[in-house]
């Protein structure tokens, strides 16, 4: 393990630019943290952090400068790797037929700086999800193959934050390639570094950092054992799968429903929700056409309606669906949760619905199948 | 190079034709290269595409062994469909799939059959129809039950009459509503079983209809004693991508298009009757 400070982070992105990157790291935007392209180190939001509760989310100052002071805002990763919108392809009409073009714009080759564990651990659901028993989704697989990963260990929990009971931090174990601590002393500031593949094996040694002091690995230990102790929320997910399976009639459905706005805020900002529908457009003379793909959500009324009628039109159904699916049918098609505890949904909730809570009361009144 | 399975491949039309008031039936052969084999098991279906529309999932419902063109026996419904039933010989059409999962053809091999199908269902079973006929000492007793709202909506009436005359399969026929033509049974389909003699211990069923249809069936079946490992469904839900990524297809832990169109009725039991699943 390494040491680095601020200087040589910011030599750090300059190196990954000058490899052909496109960095993209967390950075400031309508009062929230948000994930866009930075330049610099400067672009990354110093001294900031965030107050997370059920429907409520805030940026306050923490009186340091700390550039990691904050956990996980509204968006994920899941934009670059499966973007909102995207066109699958054109096509013209040619007498009585048509000819399909591709787009030929280049894959994108992204660096990732400052990936949570939480998050990283929902790319690797979205990797089986999007590398099925049949098939592949090749812009998913593009971009996937092409990343460098630095992830960013947590030093701090939100009141929302529940990825120990998930097991999916606040510790990234593995799948990046540079890992990342930042402890702020009260005469330092630095970065532990960790490498987990060749590639951050050999940009690691293009700066000139020394060896990590067992000092300062205690010390960033330290910071991650206290976000993992300051978590507040949790959620029991044993047997989860069956507890859902059983309880489809279980009369907190109907009561979830009263106060859910079927909005979809939840499906947008969770970073492993993958639902997207197709939308064909025509341009005015009706002589050509495009085919975009869409973030689609099961709250959407549209989403299961087929011509004869439609699967799902009560709200409770829908959030059942939801639920269900990200914490029990997902097991059975990706052998995985589809939860990885970054309490998004909990913040975005507009009602501030809390799928732990949710769980719970389901789990502690389940009806019994007579 | 792998083609991008959301990408669709130009097929023409080479004929279209009303089969009832409301559903037409379309063969398509490969514009590129008319002599092009087509390959699929019967219950697969396609995802057709009508130029700046969008597409729709259709069930293929021609002979898996006659590989130069494709008929798709299609209910005129919704957007896309009402585009489809428009289209005349020599229009060009996109064209995905097939996908999915097939009627137990293999596995029925020494049993009695029993079709049960209502309405437009009777399409994604003439492939499965065609097959056993085809080789037909490779099966026991065949049965095929059909239900239909109306005498004017039986769906391939002349070859359900040929397949009489020709064939070793007893056919029953029932209208929802009949009118002062009909001589045949007027009914839900499942009294139809009340017409058959079959042997539980060695049949097994393919049922496709409307899921109130099917669920009826299906209860019917199991109380004659036909194991509900024995009775496979079709199931309709909405489809986007037919790839397993789109999700709107779930049905519990299965995705339609992938997993199913055709599930073995022991793997829904659990789910087939929850309301709005």
């Amino acid at each position: 393990m390494k040491t680095i400070d601020k200087s040589n982070l910011d030599k750090l992105i300059g190196i990954l630019k000058k490899d052909g990157y496109t960095v993209i790291g967390p950075v400031i935007k309508d009062g929230a943290i948000v994930y866009d392209e930075i330049d610099s180190i400067n672009d990354i939001p110093v001294g900031w952090g965030d107050e997370q509760e059920a429907g409520s989310y805030r940026l306050v100052k923490r009186g340091d400068d700390s550039l990691f002071g904050y956990v996980v805002g509204p968006q994920s990763w899941k934009k670059f790797l499966f973007p909102q919108r995207m066109k699958l392809w054109e096509a013209d009409r040619e007498g009585k037929g048509f000819t399909i073009k591709h787009s030929d714009e280049p894959v994108p080759k992204y660096a990732f700086l400052g990936v949570r564990s939480c998050e990283l651990k929902a790319i690797f659901i979205q990797d089986k999800v999007f590398n099925n028993d049949l098939f592949t989704d090749s812009y998913y697989n593009n971009v996937r193959n092409n990343i460098f990963i630095i992830s960013v260990n947590c030093t701090q929990s939100a009141s929302t934050c529940f990825c120990v009971s998930m097991k999916s931090g606040p510790k990234a174990k593995e799948g990046y390639d540079i890992s990342l601590t930042e402890v702020i002393s009260k005469d330092k500031h630095y970065f532990v570094l960790d490498d987990s593949s060749e590639k951050g094996k050999e940009l690691i040694a293009e700066l000139d950092t020394p060896a990590a002091t067992e000092a300062e690995i205690k010390a960033s230990e330290a910071g991650i054992a206290s976000a993992e102790l300051s978590m507040k929320r949790s959620m029991n997910t044993a047997g989860i799968k069956e507890l859902l399976y059983h309880n489809h009639d279980h009369p907190n459905w109907a009561e979830i429903a009263s106060r859910c706005l079927s909005c979809a805020n939840c499906t947008l900002v969770c970073p492993t929700c993958f639902c997207h529908t197709m939308e064909d457009t025509t341009d005015l003379t009706g002589d050509h056409t495009e085919r975009w793909r869409r973030w689609d959500s099961c709250f959407s009324l549209d989403y299961s309606k087929v011509a004869g009628g439609n699967f799902r039109t009560s709200p409770k159904a829908r959030y059942r669906q939801w639920m269900t699916h990200k914490l029990a049918s997902w097991i059975d098609q990706f052998g995985t949760s589809g939860c990885v505890g970054c309490g998004r949904c909990i913040s975005w909730c507009p009602v501030g619905i809390d799928i732990t809570r949710e769980v719970e009361k389901i789990r502690n009144s389940p009806k019994t199948k007579s | 190079m792998k083609l991008d399975p959301m990408t669709p491949e130009a097929v023409k039309v080479k004929k279209i034709f009303w089969e009832t008031e409301d559903v037409f039936t379309i063969e398509l052969v490969y514009d590129s290269d008319e002599k092009r084999e087509f390959r699929f098991k019967p219950g697969q279906f396609n995802m057709l595409y009508a130029f700046g529309v969008g597409e729709s999932a259709i069930s293929i419902s021609s002979d898996s062994s006659k590989k130069n063109s494709l008929l798709h026996t299609i209910h005129k419904v919704g957007y896309v469909t009402n585009v489809l039933s428009k289209l005349k010989k020599g229009d060009i059409i996109g064209l995905r799939g097939p996908f999915g999962s097939s009627w137990p053809l293999e596995e029925a091999k020494g049993k009695d059959i029993c079709i049960i199908v209502g309405g437009i269902g009777l399409a994604p079973l003439r492939p499965s129809i065609y097959h056993i006929l085809k080789h037909r000492k490779q099966y026991g007793k065949f049965v095929l039950l059909y239900g239909a709202r109306t005498p004017r909506d039986i769906l391939y009436p002349v070859e359900l009459e040929s397949w009489r005359k020709k064939y070793d399969i007893q056919i029953e026929v029932t209208v929802d509503r009949a009118d002062s033509t009909w001589r045949g049974h007027v009914g839900v389909v499942t009294t139809l079983l009340n017409y058959v003699d079959l042997n539980p211990e060695k049949t097994l069923a393919m049922v496709c209809g409307p899921e109130i249809m099917m669920k009826y069936a299906v209860d019917e079946l199991v109380k004659n004693g036909i194991a509900e490992k024995e009775i496979y469904v079709s199931l309709e839900r909405n489809m986007k991508c037919a790839l397993g990524f789109c999700g709107h297809c779930q049905y519990g832990p299965s995705f339609v298009c992938k997993d199913g169109p055709v599930f073995s009725f022991s793997n829904v039991t659990d789910i087939f009757e929850i309301k709005e699943l």
